[in-house]
């Protein structure tokens, strides 16, 4: 669906209501995924693997069974086997088949009528465990006497030769690298390292299932997307997806993290199994241990620039680990590392690495964060070599309108050069340094998905709009769904709710993820919306008695056009929803569609740091954020994503890690010594948004929601290494890094 | 589990001392509570002793201050007399944990959880502080320094606990200063950390004692240390001394937390640090 060619006047669009979910969640009526009860509620735990590796020789649960207020033990032998390998994965990273695979790994869970009997149940199944060579590491899963996570199935679409645990092999590129090299008169190659991080929701992950005896099941739970829920969890049960009703509750957050299950089929089957409601809430340890952190990452960049700043041929090869099954990730990483440049010669090859870890969920723009951090680092430090600008740099080598991408496709309207132009003009880029700090830049990319979209938009009587829609609202895109709706009907934001529908209550919706909610809800609202216009603007030429085309829309209103024009009074949408039950029946609009052309977004971001040389200690005394939008719908909110993303980027740069013991187990499973940032760690970040126009969208919007955390990995990096006159190439920078760099 | 809000100290002691389980003393519950809710404990029996008459006190005593085993983070940053005594130990106690916490968090619950990181501790070592013990042989005092003797554990025998903590008075040209390092601004538990407490006589150092926390099985107290202080202006030289000297005694190990390396380095920084705001502390009151 393409731009729409009138230049529009935006009257809600581009302003900022308060937001619709605001009251319900700062009074606590908001429900979330621990919430939700039902009569009769059993609690249910999961037994968790103590070991790393390990083979499930036996489970005797007999004892846990005959404990009175226990009403169900389950194993992996409850569900099914599921349709494809892709969900078989995410089932037996649920509950582990034959193998616990990683320390924390789940493999049987209890129902009991509290959770102290729950509790002392899970002390009393006996799993009788084979402990197996482990490895998390991906220098030593890539060695050829590693442990094997899976010796009786080879990964298929791997070229002969590749080390066992390699799950995915990729290549991206175009030109003569060789030659490209030869025309650089500075090559630098250097070798980066990152850590696997935890996306960090608040909310732990929580459900309440609901299963009768006659096969019917209901299931809320906090989620990302709920008719992904329906699918797996109805594959792994042997149930139809007609008869599974999943509702997702309000979100504390999930940034690609509730993107899959981990404890929804788990509550299923417990209820199944016990006849009753069964809830089931990780605790936060569960929640490091066994829900989705991303990937660690080993990266070897070389990048050649002349003495006047052209980058001549860039090259990485990326290894990404990604826990205990599959994953094609590193195809996103390796598309995503020189998406910001326009190169004659660029190649990326790629590997994603098994390791005895948890599976990787989604986390924010995934595979783009470490991909990009060693190619904006090397970009960097190639610049204070030979004496050029950062910026001025990337400007020289941008990627524009046309650009054939390092990955492959060309480059319609993009904002790269536009932001960069921005954060060079801002007052930022030009302020003065203290003693121990220094400025860090970096671009960052992420694609954007549309995807699979179903809409309903029902006129009420009363002349107010009542919107459905099946995406759980991550970040605000309720209000700019509401938004475009009612800019579309020419009616006030608040005579507009829209509501997230159960999976029963609409057509199938694609997770929230990609960043495409904004943009491929949005577009399907505007279309649903137009749907009841035209339905609208039939239905008064029938009152009128004249041609449905010689009616039209504007300012809320049909009118009389042509001929007619002037003849009768115009009636607005209220006026029209008053009389619709007499005049022909109820009016909605909607839309179906697979949306395409979400258009691509950059950012630019800008961080001064400062560095205490005694004790490694780094403070972020400036953050810049500079993004484009395409369209900000509700600018408030964009601006929150961009915020959000730079918080969680500059928490990876510098503290958070999942640090593992030489016993294979995870050692920091809780906030304490997993270290985000907190409030007082981070200065305001400032926010600078462009709006270059979407051309696939009718008002321009671009998803903006994941770009932001690519950045700050290398803005960091680059800031860090110029204070401290040492170049880093490892993440985090924690402070005992950076004072055994300082001190050499 | 049972909870008994004990009324008398008498009681307290008695229900503690009769215990065949696991008992435990609640206070503000700031540790216990997370670590029932972890799973790493599970007591037979909590006893609650904010009941109890004189736990939320702070009574001045031959010029120092008694401080009611129950009295939180907060009660004791709005007291102007303890602050004004010893800013080192209130802003080490004020160190512990979030705004919430501080409205629970006691000093005695920090000695008793007995970890070498402990932001409360090292301070109240500083200042030769005691706590008075009830149990069932009667009342005693005890140094601070004699409570922790492994991480977590504890001196105190069967039916014991903690009823106040004691300040000594001190001379008006006396300070004390408590740094720790945490890789973020809070929230976060100490790396390393050192109390320096001084008494000073013009421009020179009379008296010093200095404490580390988390470099070590429990906190260090460095004598040695310190008397590289006394006698200066507390010059460059000498505090690179007494840099040196804390790294040099600092015994960490290698954990999630930090490298033996960086602490070692670090204690040495902070104690330098800590040595500078109590030196200028001092100077401001004489």
């Amino acid at each position: 669906m393409a731009l729409d060619t009138d230049k529009r006047e935006f009257k809600i669009v581009g302003t900022r209501p308060l937001r619709p979910d605001g009251i319900d969640k700062v009074t606590g009526r908001a429900l979330y995924g621990a919430d939700t009860t039902a009569p009769g509620m059993l609690v249910g735990r999961v037994l968790r693997s103590p070991h790393a590796h390990a083979r499930i020789v036996s489970i005797d649960a007999s004892a846990a069974e005959a404990l009175q207020g226990v009403k169900a033990v389950i194993t992996a032998a409850d569900f099914t086997t599921a349709n494809n390998s892709h969900s078989q994965a995410v089932l037996d990273n649920c509950m582990a088949r034959g193998k616990a695979m990683y320390h924390g790994h789940g493999v049987a869970a209890v129902a009991a009528v509290s959770e102290a009997i729950a509790k002392q149940a899970l002390k009393l199944i006996k799993v009788d465990y084979e402990i197996l060579p482990h490895v998390t590491e991906i220098e030593d899963a890539l060695k050829p006497d590693a442990p094997v996570l899976y010796p009786d199935k080879p990964a298929k679409r791997v070229p002969e030769g590749t080390p066992a645990n390699v799950s995915h092999v990729t290549h991206f590129g175009h030109g003569d690298l060789e030659a490209g090299f030869a025309k650089a008169d500075k090559i630098i190659e250097r070798t980066f390292r990152t850590e696997a991080t935890h996306q960090g929701y608040i909310e732990p992950h929580a459900c309440l299932a609901s299963v009768s005896p006659d096969g019917k099941g209901d299931l809320w739970c906090c989620t990302q997307g709920h008719y992904n829920v329906r699918a797996l969890c109805a594959d792994f049960m042997g149930m139809d997806a007609s008869q599974l009703r999943v509702t997702a509750s309000e979100i504390g957050g999930g940034f690609g993290g509730k993107t899959t299950v981990f404890i929804e089929p788990i509550a299923l089957a417990l209820s199944r199994k016990a006849n009753k409601p069964v809830k089931l809430v990780m605790s936060r340890e569960e929640v490091f241990k066994a829900s989705g952190p991303t990937m660690s990452s080993v990266t070897d960049v070389k990048i050649g620039m002349t003495k006047d700043g052209r980058i001549t041929a860039g090259y990485a090869n990326l290894r990404y680990q990604c826990g205990a099954f599959p994953s094609g990730t590193i195809e996103l990483g390796a598309m995503s590392a020189f998406a910001a440049y326009d190169l004659d010669a660029v190649k990326t090859d790629g590997l994603n690495v098994m390791t005895n870890r948890p599976r990787e969920a989604a986390y924010r723009a995934p595979g783009a964060p470490t991909a990009v951090y060693p190619v904006e680092s090397v970009v960097d430090e190639l610049c204070q070599e030979l004496g050029l600008d950062p910026l001025d740099v990337r400007l020289k080598n941008a990627a524009r309108k046309g650009t054939k991408a390092s990955y492959g496709p060309t480059f319609d309207d993009i904002g790269l050069v536009a932001t960069l132009e921005a954060a060079k003009a801002h007052p930022h880029y030009s302020a003065p340094l203290g003693p121990n700090q220094a400025r860090g830049v970096s671009c960052g990319f992420w694609f954007n998905f549309g995807g699979n979209t179903s809409v309903s938009l029902a006129v009420n009587v009363d002349g107010t709009v009542t919107l459905t829609e099946g995406n759980p609202d991550i970040g605000g895109s309720r209000a700019s769904i509401g938004m475009m709706a009612a800019e579309e009907l020419g009616i006030p934001f608040d005579k507009v709710r829209t509501l997230v529908a159960d999976t029963a209550s609409l057509g199938f919706n694609d997770v929230t993820d990609g960043s495409r909610v904004t943009f491929a809800v949005g577009l399907a609202t505007i279309k649903a919306a137009r749907d009841a216009i035209q339905k609208m603007c039939a239905r008064v030429a029938k009152i009128w008695d004249i041609d449905p085309e010689a009616v039209v829309w504007e300012d809320g209103c049909v009118k009389p056009a042509g001929d007619n024009a002037g003849q009768y009074e115009p009636m607005s949408l209220a006026e029209i929803a008053a009389i619709s039950v007499k005049t022909g029946g109820p009016i909605a609009g909607h839309h179906e569609v697979n949306a395409d052309g979400a258009g691509v977004s950059f950012g630019v971001h800008l961080a001064d740091v400062e560095v205490d040389p005694e004790t490694g200690h780094t403070s972020v005394v400036r953050y810049t954020v500079f993004q484009d939008a395409g369209k900000a719908v509700h600018p408030a909110y964009v601006e929150g994503q961009m915020q959000g993303g730079a918080v969680q980027g500059i928490g990876w740069a510098l503290n958070e890690e999942y640090i593992y013991g030489a016993d294979g187990r995870l050692q920091n499973a809780g906030f304490l010594d997993y270290r985000i940032p907190v409030a007082s760690d981070l200065p305001p970040i400032d926010t600078v948004i462009l709006e270059i126009p979407n051309p696939g969208h009718p008002y321009g919007v671009r998803g903006v929601g994941e770009t932001p955390i690519v950045p700050p990995l290398a803005a960091l990096n680059n800031a860090v290494s110029r204070a401290i006159g040492v170049r880093m190439s490892a993440l985090p920078m924690s402070p005992p890094r950076i004072l055994k760099a300082i001190k050499g | 589990m049972r909870y008994v809000a004990a009324e008398t100290v008498e009681q307290a002691v008695a229900l503690l001392a009769g215990e065949t389980g696991d008992a435990r003393v609640l206070a503000g519950g700031t540790d216990l509570l997370v670590q029932i809710r972890m799973d790493l404990i599970e007591p037979d029996l909590l006893v609650d002793i904010k009941r109890i008459d004189g736990m939320f006190d702070i009574t001045p005593e031959n010029g120092g201050y008694r401080i009611g085993a129950a009295v939180s983070g907060a009660m004791l940053g709005e007291h102007a007399g303890v602050c004004a005594l010893w800013p080192g130990v209130v802003e080490g106690f004020e160190l512990i944990g979030s705004t919430q916490v501080q409205g629970r968090a006691t000093m005695a619950g920090n000695l008793c959880n007995a970890s070498p990181a402990g932001d409360a501790v090292p301070a109240l070592v500083a200042a030769n502080a005691t706590v008075r013990i009830a149990g069932p042989d009667g009342t005693r005092d005890c140094a601070v320094a004699d409570i922790p003797v492994a991480p977590g554990k504890t001196s105190l025998g069967k039916g014991e606990f903690i009823t106040s903590v004691y300040l000594p008075a001190r001379s008006d040209s006396a300070a004390d200063a408590y740094l720790r390092f945490i890789p973020r601004t809070e929230m976060d538990i100490a790396v390393a950390s050192a109390a320096v407490s001084l008494e000073m006589e013009g421009d020179i150092c009379r008296a010093a004692r200095v404490v580390l926390g988390a470099v070590g099985p429990t906190i260090l107290i460095a004598d040695q240390a310190a008397k590289t202080l006394v006698g200066t202006t507390m010059d460059d030289a000498a505090l690179d001394a007494l840099a040196t000297a804390c790294s040099d005694l600092a015994s960490p190990i290698d954990d999630k937390r930090g490298t033996v390396e960086f602490r070692k380095d670090v204690v040495g920084v902070l104690a330098k640090r800590a040595a500078k705001i109590a030196q200028t502390r001092a100077g401001g009151k004489s």
